[in-house]
C-alpha cells in the first residue's frame, strides 16, 4: 500500500493534530482571551474528524505495513471517542467559569491531542502504535488531571493519577517487551500466528502483563485504586471525560489485543478476564454503598460497568464483542449525562457542591434536574423500560449463549447489589427533606440541552435506534473475527 | 558467555527493584520517579536483549520509541511534583492523602 493510500486511513488523526497545533499556536499568541474559541475550535475539528470516517479512514483496512488498521470497528470506537470528547470540551469553560476561572485555552488543545492518542490505541495493529497512542492519551490526561492548578485536590490527583499510570505503562512495556521477546514479532497477526503453534510460558506471561496494564487503563478491579482517588479531585468536566472517552479507548483496544493478537489463546485470557469482570462488578456495587460524594460514587459506578462490559469479552464470541461495544456506546450517554448533571450542582452561591446530600429535595428545587438524575441512575442500574437495561441484556445473552450461565448468574445479583445505590440517591433526591442551602437555578442553556438530550438517548425512545445500534456494533464486532 | 537469559534476569530484578521502589517507600516522590524510570529502563534491556538474540531491528526501534516516550513522562511527571509541592509544601508520600479511598 502506497504511502498516499496509508495516510488516508488517518484523515482524522491528521486532522485533530494539525488542528491541535494550530489551535496551541493562536493559544500562544493571542493568550487566554481566545480560549473559548479554541474550545468551540477543538468542537469543530472533533466533528470534522467524525466525519473523516465516513472516507477510507472509516473502512480502509490495514495501513502502513499493517502498523494502523482503519476498520468499522476503529470507526465505531473512535465515533464514540469523539463524541465523548467534544461534550467534556464544551461543558468545560461554564464549570470553569463558576468555580472562579481557572480556564485556560490549553484545556482543549490537551483534550485534542488526548483524542489523535485515543485514536491510535482503537486503531493499533501493532504493539507499537498501541503503546505510542496509550501514552498520547495517558500524558495528556495526567496534565488533565491536576488542571486546576491552584486547587491541592487536583494537584494530587494529577501525581497519583501519574504515579500509577506510568507504573500501569511500564507493567504494560514490560509484557510487550516478553511478547516480542517469545513470538518475535510486535504485529498483533503475526502474534497471533505464533500463538496458534501453542503458547509457551514466556508468551503467557507477556500476555498476563499486557492485560494488567490494560486493565489498570479501563480502571478494572484489581488496578482500580486510582479511579476514586482521580475521579473526585479532577476538574469535574475532566472527570467526565475520563469516565467517558479513555474508558471506550481502552475497552476497543482491550477487545482488539485479546481478539486480533490473542485469538487464539482465548481460553488461556479468558480466565483473567472472568476475574476481572466478577470481581469488577462485585467490587462497584459494594464499595459505592457507603460513599458521600457523587463524584466517588460515579467513579465505583464506572468500575461497576466496566465489568459488566468485559463480561461481553469473557464470552469471546462476535455477540460478545458487539454487546461491549453497545454497551459502552450506550454507557457514554448515561455516564455523561450523569457528570453533566454533577457539574449543574451548586448552592444558593454558586459555588459547586458534591456530595450527596446536598441533592435531597432537588426534586422541589430543580424539578427537570431531579428528573434527569433519575432517569441517568435507574438506567445506570439497568431498570427497564429505561435503555440502560438492552446492553446489559445484550452481554447477558452472549454469556449464556457461550455456556457461562452461571457467570451470567452472578453478573445479574452483582447488578441487583448496584441498583440499591442508584435507587439510594433516587430516594434522596424525591423524599427527603431539602437541604438547607438550595440548588441555584439553571444557568447554562448548553448544559441543559446536552442534559436532556442525554436523558432522551438512555429514555425508552433509545430503543427506537436498537437496529441501527445492533448493526454498526455487529460489523463492528465481525471486523475483528 | 553472556547470553540471552542473563539479561532477562538482569531487567526482571531491575523490574521487581522498581516496582518495590513505588510500593514500599514511602519516604519521597521524588523516589517513585526513580523507581519509574528503572522499570521503563529494564523493559529497554529486555527488548534490546530480544532484538539481538532475534536478529530483527523492531526491539531496539521500540527501546528508542521507551526512550523518548520517558522523557516525556519525567518531564511531566515533575512538572505535576512542582504544582502539587507549590499548593502544599511537601512531596512526602504520607501526606498525599486529602482524599482517601
Amino acid at each position: 500500500m502506497s504511502m498516499t493510500a496509508s495516510l488516508a486511513l488517518t484523515v482524522p488523526e491528521l486532522i485533530l493534530s494539525v488542528g491541535a497545533l494550530l489551535l496551541l499556536l493562536v493559544a500562544a499568541f493571542g493568550g487566554d482571551g481566545f480560549a473559548r474559541a479554541i474550545g468551540w475550535g477543538a468542537v469543530a475539528l472533533f466533528a470534522a474528524a467524525g466525519f473523516a470516517l465516513t472516507g477510507p479512514a472509516g473502512n480502509g483496512g490495514p495501513g502502513f505495513d499493517g502498523l494502523y488498521i482503519a476498520d468499522s470497528f476503529a470507526a465505531f470506537a473512535k465515533l464514540l471517542i469523539y463524541i465523548a470528547a467534544a461534550v467534556s470540551v464544551a461543558v468545560a469553560p461554564g464549570f470553569f467559569a463558576r468555580t472562579g476561572g481557572g480556564y485556560r485555552a490549553e484545556y482543549p488543545v490537551l483534550i485534542l491531542l488526548s483524542g489523535v492518542g485515543m485514536g491510535m490505541m482503537v486503531s493499533a495493529g501493532d504493539l507499537l502504535t498501541l503503546y505510542v497512542g496509550l501514552e498520547l492519551q495517558s500524558l495528556s490526561a495526567y496534565v488533565l488531571a491536576s488542571f486546576l492548578r491552584r486547587d491541592t485536590r487536583s494537584a494530587e490527583a494529577g501525581l497519583k493519577y501519574f504515579v500509577l499510570g506510568a507504573l500501569a505503562s511500564g507493567i504494560l512495556l514490560y509484557g510487550i517487551s516478553l511478547l516480542y521477546g517469545f513470538t518475535g514479532t510486535t504485529l498483533f497477526a503475526g502474534i497471533s500466528d505464533s500463538l496458534a503453534k501453542g503458547m509457551g510460558t514466556g508468551q503467557m506471561f507477556g500476555m498476563v502483563f499486557v492485560f494488567a496494564g490494560l486493565a489498570f487503563k479501563i480502571s478494572a478491579v484489581p488496578f482500580h485504586m486510582w479511579t476514586p482517588d482521580v475521579y473526585e479531585g479532577a476538574p469535574t468536566p475532566v472527570t467526565a471525560f475520563f469516565a467517558s472517552a479513555p474508558k471506550v479507548a481502552g475497552m476497543a483496544l482491550l477487545l482488539r489485543v485479546a481478539i486480533e493478537a490473542m485469538g487464539s489463546g482465548t481460553d488461556a485470557w479468558r480466565q483473567i478476564v472472568v476475574f476481572a469482570a466478577l470481581a469488577s462488578t462485585i467490587l462497584g456495587a459494594v464499595a459505592a454503598i457507603g460513599q458521600t460524594s457523587m463524584k466517588r460514587l460515579l467513579a465505583y459506578s464506572s468500575i461497576n460497568n466496566v465489568g459488566f462490559a468485559l463480561f461481553g469479552l469473557a464470552a469471546g464470541s462476535a455477540e460478545g464483542v458487539a454487546a461491549t461495544m453497545t454497551y459502552m456506546a450506550v454507557y457514554i450517554a448515561m455516564t455523561l449525562g450523569s457528570f453533566i448533571c454533577v457539574l449543574q450542582m451548586r448552592d444558593r452561591d454558586g459555588q459547586p457542591v458534591e456530595t450527596i446530600a446536598s441533592l435531597s429535595g432537588l426534586s422541589r428545587s430543580r424539578p427537570g434536574l431531579a428528573a434527569a438524575f433519575a432517569i441517568f441512575m435507574f438506567s445506570l442500574a439497568g431498570i427497564p423500560p429505561l435503555f440502560g437495561f438492552w446492553p446489559k441484556f445484550l452481554v447477558f445473552d452472549a454469556l449464556v449463549r457461550a455456556g457461562f450461565w452461571p457467570l451470567a448468574m452472578v453478573g445479574i445479583a452483582t447488578s441487583v447489589i448496584g441498583a440499591f445505590y442508584y435507587l439510594k440517591i433516587v430516594k434522596t433526591i424525591y423524599f427527603d427533606d431539602p437541604a438547607p442551602t438550595p440548588f441555584a437555578p439553571a444557568a447554562s442553556k448548553l448544559e441543559g440541552g446536552l442534559i436532556t438530550l442525554a436523558a432522551l438517548a438512555v429514555s425508552p425512545l433509545g430503543y427506537l435506534a436498537i437496529p441501527l445500534l445492533d448493526a454498526t456494533s455487529m460489523a463492528a464486532a465481525r471486523a475483528l473475527f | 558467555m553472556i547470553g540471552l537469559q542473563h539479561y532477562l534476569v538482569v531487567s526482571a530484578i531491575l523490574f521487581v527493584m522498581g516496582v518495590f521502589g513505588i510500593f514500599l517507600n514511602r519516604k519521597n516522590v521524588i523516589i517513585i520517579l526513580m523507581a519509574i524510570e528503572l522499570i521503563l529502563l529494564s523493559v529497554n534491556i529486555n527488548l534490546v536483549a530480544f532484538s539481538a538474540y532475534l536478529g530483527d531491528l523492531v526491539g531496539q526501534v521500540f527501546a528508542m520509541f521507551v526512550l523518548t516516550v520517558a522523557a516525556g513522562e519525567a518531564a511531566i511527571g515533575l512538572a505535576i511534583l512542582v504544582i502539587y509541592f507549590r499548593g502544599r509544601g511537601t512531596i512526602a508520600v504520607d501526606d498525599i492523602n486529602r482524599m482517601k479511598g
